[in-house]
């Protein structure tokens, strides 16, 4: 009875010594080390269906950490990374912040991957002055809350629509569009913008209708698209729906170019529409960087290191960390060489104008969004993914 | 106005029509069920979505044997159908066996078979998941198109307020389908002796048992034909639409439920009915909402419409179109 009673006992305070001295062994070894350790922490979906493009963003940060630790050891520094895992989840993330904040080695963050978890951990990052380079965050909410650490390098929401309505209107001469949205936050706030702008140019809006998300039949809308006869369909929502969108659209005969929003550039967009998805356009805000020679070899470098191939998103995490980096260099230098605040680095972050990255070039403005913000728009040719680069619309 | 209606008229019937035999044959597996056990089985939404994955299944299959470019693709599709339909009958009589019979056997209040069905539909919906990210990748799966064949039917010159309409060849095979699988169905309960003891059942369960009818098989047959059709409709639901994902079954299991409860439910013919016009009245309201109302309500509020008529129905025949105040169900 009694021993019963003691094994669980016994499995405990054996897991217990066991963590213990883990947790001894690793201070052991980081004290051994007689530079100071800056860290930067990654907050980005590591696990989950978004594990692919945050797994991606680390990879993209690590690399770039990894190509500047060199400059900083020269300094006295010992410069690693810290991943943390946000799942996607706004709980998860806020969390994460909490740890991070009582790090005092971390000086900086590159995170995340969705809006929605980067506003309240953003947040935390701001009560204790850590600046966060976001790569991929999209929402106008992210830096209109006018928090002195939070930046992005990639443009904003209220950017892509306006500027897909630039290139329907002035280069796909479209004169009357019908728009479909999926009544969801982002994509009804992206046919908003989209639908604004290409009214202020000149077209003429058809119609405006929304979907259900998660339905599989949409030839209500479509067939009235037909009736009103447009020469351009825009459709602010996500390749789920998007997909079919476009296939039930040409099913219906409608062999007019169809436009998306960055939620469609997937490869599930070509799976589910098949050959419909020619003359299908979508804008984003991550461009293709192996066009330039820089970006090659970058794409070659992470090959070699990780043993796989770049994902759109991985220039955005290598451009990030950079940018980091380089502000925390600058405030290094400032403060004569020695370890500065995490106060002094977010202002170096936010003071950088001109930094060239692989992606995209960086300067922020008071905000914290990047001047040099570009959208993409692409275009299938065929059915194949990734589509084609056909234009890019920088926001001056 | 009212112009702009007619002139899309042919085209929301043929897409309504689509939509409204396949929540038809959904239904009835509802009304079945409910018909004999006064359950609501949640989970033959699910039923639904595992036919269509196990269709595509199948249909992967065959075409990485080569099967599909040596053989007519009509062949391959009754193949296909007929394997899902065998497939998802004996999971719902499975499902009984596991879940509801228990329950049964233990005189628990029928509150507690209808969490039950809840909690299957859950698992289906996530197994099925998990099945599908480990063989693919991704969970929403993109079968390969059999009926491709676009037609046109003119009937603008024939009719001039009306415009022309278009559809794929699987259309047809959806209609032919449903159609035949409802006749036969209501061919099996009404002249059959399985079906006069799905009626006894339905009626009064202890008095058929005394009857020298088995009535624990009797169920299980009821469920293996609502979960066939319901899995068979699942694959027509595939062929029609081409993309399918796990979540597919409950919001369309909501809608045939619907169906159901406004033909009235426990009534075959009522389940009928009320598939088809919910089917039309969703996409009349998909295709005209925003025409009639200059713009304020867009398509997004079709849903609304479908269900303030229903609302409407059972204020005043709260027993559904076809349905009985008696107790006369099946």
């Amino acid at each position: 009875m009694n021993i019963k009673r003691l094994i669980p006992l016994f499995s405990i305070i054996v897991l217990i010594l066991g963590v213990i001295s883990g947790c001894a062994s690793g201070s052991a070894g980081g004290g051994s080390k007689a530079k100071t350790v800056i860290k930067i922490a990654t907050q980005t979906p590591l696990s989950g269906p978004e594990a692919t493009i945050g797994d991606a963003l680390k990879l993209g940060a690590e690399l770039a950490i990894d190509d500047q630790k060199a400059a900083f050891a020269k300094k006295g520094f010992d410069l690693q990374i810290a991943p943390y895992d946000d799942q996607a989840d706004p709980k998860k993330g806020v969390a994460n912040a909490q740890l991070i904040a009582s790090d005092s080695s971390i000086l900086g963050v590159v995170g995340h991957l969705n809006s929605g978890v980067a506003i309240p951990s953003s947040e935390v990052y701001d009560k204790n002055n850590i600046v966060m380079v976001s790569p991929a965050n999209t929402a106008t909410a992210v830096t209109d809350r006018g928090l002195k650490t939070v930046n992005r390098i990639c443009a904003r929401d209220d950017f892509q629509g306006p500027a897909g309505a630039n290139y329907a209107v002035n280069t796909l001469k479209a004169k009357k569009i019908f728009v479909i949205q999926d009544k969801t936050a982002y994509g009804s706030g992206l046919a908003q913008a989209f639908r604004d702008q290409a009214a202020k140019l000149g077209a003429q809006i058809v119609g405006y209708e929304g979907i259900t998300v998660g339905e599989k039949d949409f030839s209500g809308v479509i067939s009235q698209a037909v009736a009103q006869k447009p020469d351009l369909i825009y459709f602010g929502g996500v390749y789920a729906e998007g997909g079919l969108i476009i296939k039930q659209a040409r099913q219906q005969g409608l062999n007019i170019p169809i436009m998306g929003g960055d939620g469609m550039d997937s490869s599930a967009t070509v799976q589910i529409a098949g050959d419909s998805v020619k003359n299908f356009y979508f804008s984003t805000v991550v461009g293709d960087v192996t066009k330039t020679a820089k970006g090659k070899k970058f794409a070659d470098d992470y090959k070699a290191k990780f043993g796989k191939n770049i994902e759109s998103y991985s220039a955005y995490g290598y451009d990030s960390a950079s940018v980091l980096l380089q502000g925390l260099m600058n405030a290094i230098d400032k403060n004569g060489g020695k370890l500065p605040t995490r106060q002094a680095v977010a202002q170096a972050v936010r003071a950088i104008t001109n930094f060239d990255g692989i992606a995209t070039k960086v300067g922020f403005d008071s905000k914290g969004d990047n001047n040099f913000a570009k959208i993409y728009i692409y275009k299938f040719n065929k059915a194949a993914y990734p589509a084609t680069q056909v234009s890019e619309i920088t926001k001056k | 106005m009212l112009q702009q209606i007619i002139q899309i008229l042919p085209q929301v019937l043929v897409d309504g029509l689509t939509l409204g035999f396949i929540y038809a044959v959904v239904a009835i597996g509802y009304t079945l069920v409910y018909g004999i056990l006064e359950l609501i089985n949640f989970a033959h939404g699910d039923v639904f979505m595992t036919g269509s994955f196990i269709g595509a299944g199948v249909l992967f299959f065959l075409m990485s044997i080569g099967f599909l470019s040596s053989v007519p693709s009509l062949i391959v599709f009754i193949i296909v159908i007929l394997i899902a339909a065998l497939a998802t009958g004996f999971l719902g009589v499975g499902i009984e066996r596991v879940a509801y019979r228990p329950l049964r056997r233990r005189n628990a209040p029928k509150l507690i078979a209808l969490i039950t069905s809840i909690g299957i539909s859950f698992i289906l919906e996530d197994v099925v998941r998990f099945i599908a990210e480990l063989k693919t990748g991704n969970y929403i799966i993109t079968a390969p198109s059999l009926f491709k064949t676009q037609y046109h039917l003119n009937i603008h010159s024939i009719m001039p307020f009306f415009h022309n309409v278009t559809f794929q060849a699987s259309f047809l095979v959806v209609l032919v389908v449903t159609v035949v699988m409802l006749i036969s169905l209501d061919i099996f309960v009404n002249r059959t002796k399985w079906g006069m003891a799905m009626r006894a059942v339905a009626q009064d369960r202890e008095t058929a048992s005394l009857m020298s009818i088995n009535v624990n098989r009797v169920i299980s047959v009821t469920f293996f034909i609502g979960s066939a059709l319901g899995g068979a409709t699942g694959v027509l639901f595939m062929i029609q639409y081409g993309t399918i994902d796990p979540y597919i079954g409950f919001i369309l299991g909501i809608k045939a439920f619907t169906a159901a409860v406004l033909g009235g439910i426990g009534n075959i013919r009522g389940a009928m009915l009320g598939g088809i016009l919910l089917g039309l009245m969703e996409m009349f309201a998909a295709a005209n909402l925003s025409t009639i109302t200059h713009g304020a309500m867009g398509a997004e509020y079709k849903d609304v419409f479908a269900f303030i008529i229903l609302i409407l129905v059972l204020i005043f025949k709260p027993e559904g179109l076809f349905g009985k105040a008696v107790v006369e169900k099946v």
